[in-house]
């Protein structure tokens, strides 16, 4: 069961990623140019998405998750280094190309050689994150 | 003027209701890079299954609807070095943050999650300045 919800979400990310148009990298690029022809596209989407996730949020309250378990706490809040470190790195990546991490799984298909060259990079980074970290910490410590 | 924003709000709808899916339904944040990265660096543990079932979902669907749709393109650069490099960027950059558009920006932000209106800040900042960066300024994408 929690397989089948998984695969349902995870479709109706990719077509909600496909019909807004976030597959395309020229408007995600074009949001994000604003010294170009300015796209307010993502704009919509982050609208869009996030009304339905606030009303999801506000049921929650007193609820448990259908499929048993608990709602995921409100982690701590605390804004730390590698919270703003790490966007910087992924915002500079995702202007660069315009992929993030759902559209480069959900164009994969159409993407080309380009879509498989992201993915593959992507997973590298990825696995490679925790070494990061882990120096990240250690060059503070004796810093 | 872009045409396509009611296409983003349907989309976005879409989105938004696949996050409340998995949240009220699994009791789980839907948030990419928190599910593809734990899967490629072996870190999901139980959840494992869980998560390949989304990510497959995430890939057949939107493959399935391209073709009914008419070809469609991700319009990516053909500059394969800056292409790796963004991979990296963003695979190193999400896992360090914890979250990416969809974890931060779209759940966390909806929840008001302090974390996710700065994660966001910056996401969007950087991106900003990048494509200042290397395709005004540099040219290379």
């Amino acid at each position: 069961m929690r397989g089948l919800f998984a695969f349902i979400a995870g479709g109706l990310f990719g077509a909600g990623l496909l019909v807004s148009g976030m597959t395309d990298s020229r408007k995600v690029q074009g949001w994000l140019d604003i010294f170009g022809d300015w796209d307010p596209t993502l704009a919509f989407v982050m609208g869009g998405a996030m009304l339905p996730m606030a009303i999801a949020w506000r049921i929650t309250r007193g609820r448990n998750p259908a499929l048993g378990g608990l709602f995921p706490p409100k982690p701590d809040q605390r804004v730390g280094r590698n919270l703003v470190l790490g966007s910087i790195l992924f915002g500079a990546g995702w202007g660069l190309v315009g992929l993030c991490p759902g559209p480069s799984v959900a164009s994969l298909s159409y993407g080309g050689i380009g879509g498989v060259v992201f993915i593959l990079s992507m997973f590298g980074g990825m696995w490679a994150a925790p070494l990061v970290r882990s120096r990240l910490d250690a060059a503070l410590v004796t810093a | 003027m872009h045409q396509e924003w009611i296409w983003g709000l349907a989309g976005g709808g879409l989105i938004g209701i696949a996050g409340a899916v998995y949240l009220l339904i699994n009791g789980r944040i839907m948030g990419a890079s928190g599910i593809i990265g734990s899967v490629v660096d072996g870190t999901a543990g139980n959840q494992t299954w869980e998560r390949v079932w989304f990510i497959a979902g995430l890939f057949l669907l939107p493959t399935i609807l391209s073709f009914w749709v008419g070809p469609r393109d991700n319009f990516i650069t053909d500059n394969l070095w800056a292409i790796a490099a963004a991979g990296i960027l963003v695979g190193v950059g999400t896992r360090l943050a914890n979250g990416c558009t969809s974890g931060h920006g779209i759940c966390g932000m909806s929840r008001l999650s302090l974390r996710g209106f700065v994660a966001t800040v910056f996401y969007i900042g950087a991106g900003g300045l990048s494509i200042i960066l290397f395709k005004h300024l540099l040219g290379v994408v």
